[in-house]
């Protein structure tokens, strides 16, 4: 019970959930006696990031460079398109339906385009973590702008408030929990969407490294190459929320 | 923003029958509003005709849909009318429109981004007043309202009434002379309510401010206000206008007194309630 109530506690029953898997998985293979070509035990998974070959950290930082830069430009991108639109009212009637359907599109089905178009490599990966992370950014940002109550807006006009006040007083700090809801769906994405453009084409990274030990069948060096993104979705997120906690009042947050 | 709505100049001649005594602060006569929406039309308010002394507190008394909050809105300057004079201001007291209005909501409507103090400061940040005078001032108005030690607390520390308190607080920041306010108990339980319309009372007093304050609450117009406006819907009007002979303070036992009970039966009889 006091394992629920206290921060601490809940703490530890998280970090046992995680050690519970571990040990199930251990079991799992130890005990089925599964062949290490179809699940790997931890102790091998964890083997396989010594063979020097896989390059594995220059290949982690090549993806780390497309999930981030792709983010980071969508970032840019999506919270400056949402600003363009509550300052035109025009902008934003004419482009919000039409980047409702672009949304519509399955990145993922962009990608032998946007190899045609940038080649192999890290531009073109990033490129297509931009494509996926953009769109939910943009658009929580834009509702969060647009959410202000009419009252409020009221006791701004009553005092004559200028436009910009109301945008740099009340808008603006107003969406911000706004845009890290879409900055989160948009983490997860981004690294989805990097690992996609590696498996369409690539001569580095660790979609790439998967697709290259699939073919001699080193399950290991998968099992370690899909941890590795997930840790890197994860410090994405986690630097994510850090920033929220920094910048966002408790009660303001979007969940 | 509305033309119609004058802010008396100092030198400008008294409506006749009036002396600089007893000059009204605000003065309405036939004022109506009708709002358009396409081809259909829907009548807002019409037939006010009411004068508020300075430093009075006018109760707005009427159901949904009467023009109470439309009146208000006129009053603040964020609607105009279509008929009648709406004159605020007077010689004695001269009236700014752009920083002599505070207003309270249904809502505490406090940013929740912003501590406490932060949220009274709104006002004063749009009006570009000095902020170590005004800060200070916070300070005052956040004991008046009786909130102090709340100051760097967030709005979600608080609860509702204690929100109000600090809305109310705001709308006092940059030293209005007029303060609306719709409905701001309205969403407080009937205990906090009560707590709140005395608070009122009080601040009132201590500030010496002109209230205007619309509620649907009768007993809550006839306890607080020296005056009650009643309005009526279908079409919206005003109803009557007369002033409460009450004692101040006033005291929760009033509400128990003939007297009381005379001035609500009068509401209730106009909103044909009995």
């Amino acid at each position: 019970m006091d394992l629920l109530n206290s921060k601490l506690g809940r703490y530890t029953l998280g970090v046992a959930a995680h050690l519970l898997l571990l040990l199930a998985w251990y079991l799992f293979v130890r005990l089925g006696e599964v062949p290490k070509f179809v699940m790997p035990s931890p102790g091998d998974t964890l083997a396989a990031l010594f063979v020097a070959d896989y390059g594995w950290w220059s290949n982690t930082l090549v993806t780390a460079t497309e999930i981030f830069g792709g983010y980071s430009l969508a970032l840019v991108v999506g919270v400056l398109l949402a600003l363009l639109f509550t300052w035109s009212k025009t902008l934003e009637a004419l482009m919000l339906p039409l980047l409702v359907t672009l949304n519509m599109i399955p990145k993922v089905a962009l990608g032998p385009l946007i190899i045609v178009w940038f080649k192999y490599g890290v531009f073109p990966n990033s490129m297509m973590a931009f494509s996926i992370a953009v769109f939910p950014i943009l658009l929580t940002t834009a509702r969060g702008l647009r959410e202000i109550e009419p009252d409020l807006l009221d006791l701004v006009r009553s005092l004559r408030g200028s436009r910009w006040q109301l945008f740099t007083k009340i808008q603006l700090p107003g969406a911000l929990p706004y845009v890290f809801a879409g900055m989160k769906v948009a983490a997860i994405l981004a690294v989805a969407g990097a690992i996609v453009g590696e498996f369409l084409g690539s001569d580095r990274g660790l979609g790439y490294l998967m697709l290259q030990v699939q073919v001699t069948l080193d399950t290991p060096a998968m099992f370690m190459a899909v941890i590795l993104i997930t840790l890197l979705g994860m410090l994405l997120y986690g630097l994510v929320m850090l920033l929220e906690h920094l910048f966002v009042v408790k009660d303001a947050r979007v969940s | 923003m509305n033309p119609a709505v004058t802010a008396a100049a100092p030198d400008a001649p008294h409506p006749a029958g009036t002396g600089p005594a007893t000059q009204a602060f605000i003065h309405l006569a036939g004022v109506s509003k009708v709002y358009r929406s396409g081809r259909k039309e829907h009548l807002a308010i019409s037939d006010a005709t009411f004068d508020v002394m300075p430093g009075e507190l006018v109760a707005l008394v009427g159901p949904s849909g009467c023009g109470k909050s439309t009146l208000l809105k006129i009053l603040a300057g964020l609607h105009g009318h279509d008929q009648g004079t709406v004159r605020i201001g007077s010689d004695a007291h001269p009236f700014d429109p752009a920083r002599d209005i505070g207003m309270v909501f249904q809502a505490p409507l406090l940013l929740k981004w912003r501590r406490i103090i932060d949220n009274v400061l709104l006002p004063a940040e749009l009006l570009g007043l000095p902020m170590a005078a005004a800060r200070a001032r916070a300070r005052e108005l956040l004991a008046l309202v009786g909130l102090t030690g709340a100051e760097d607390k967030y709005p979600y520390e608080l609860s509702g009434g204690m929100q109000q308190r600090a809305a109310i607080a705001r709308s006092l920041i940059h030293d209005p002379k007029l303060v609306l306010m719709d409905e701001p108990f309205g969403a407080l339980d009937a205990l906090t309510r009560e707590k709140m319309n005395l608070e009122l009372l009080r601040i009132w007093k201590e500030s010496g401010k002109t209230i205007v304050f619309v509620t649907h609450g009768i007993s809550e117009a006839v306890f607080l206000g020296s005056r009650v406006v009643v309005l009526t819907p279908g079409p919206a009007r005003m109803a009557d206008n007369f002033e409460i002979h009450l004692p101040h303070p006033r005291t929760l036992d009033m509400k128990t007194q003939e007297q009381f009970g005379v001035y609500t039966r009068r509401i209730y009889r106009l909103l044909g309630m009995e």
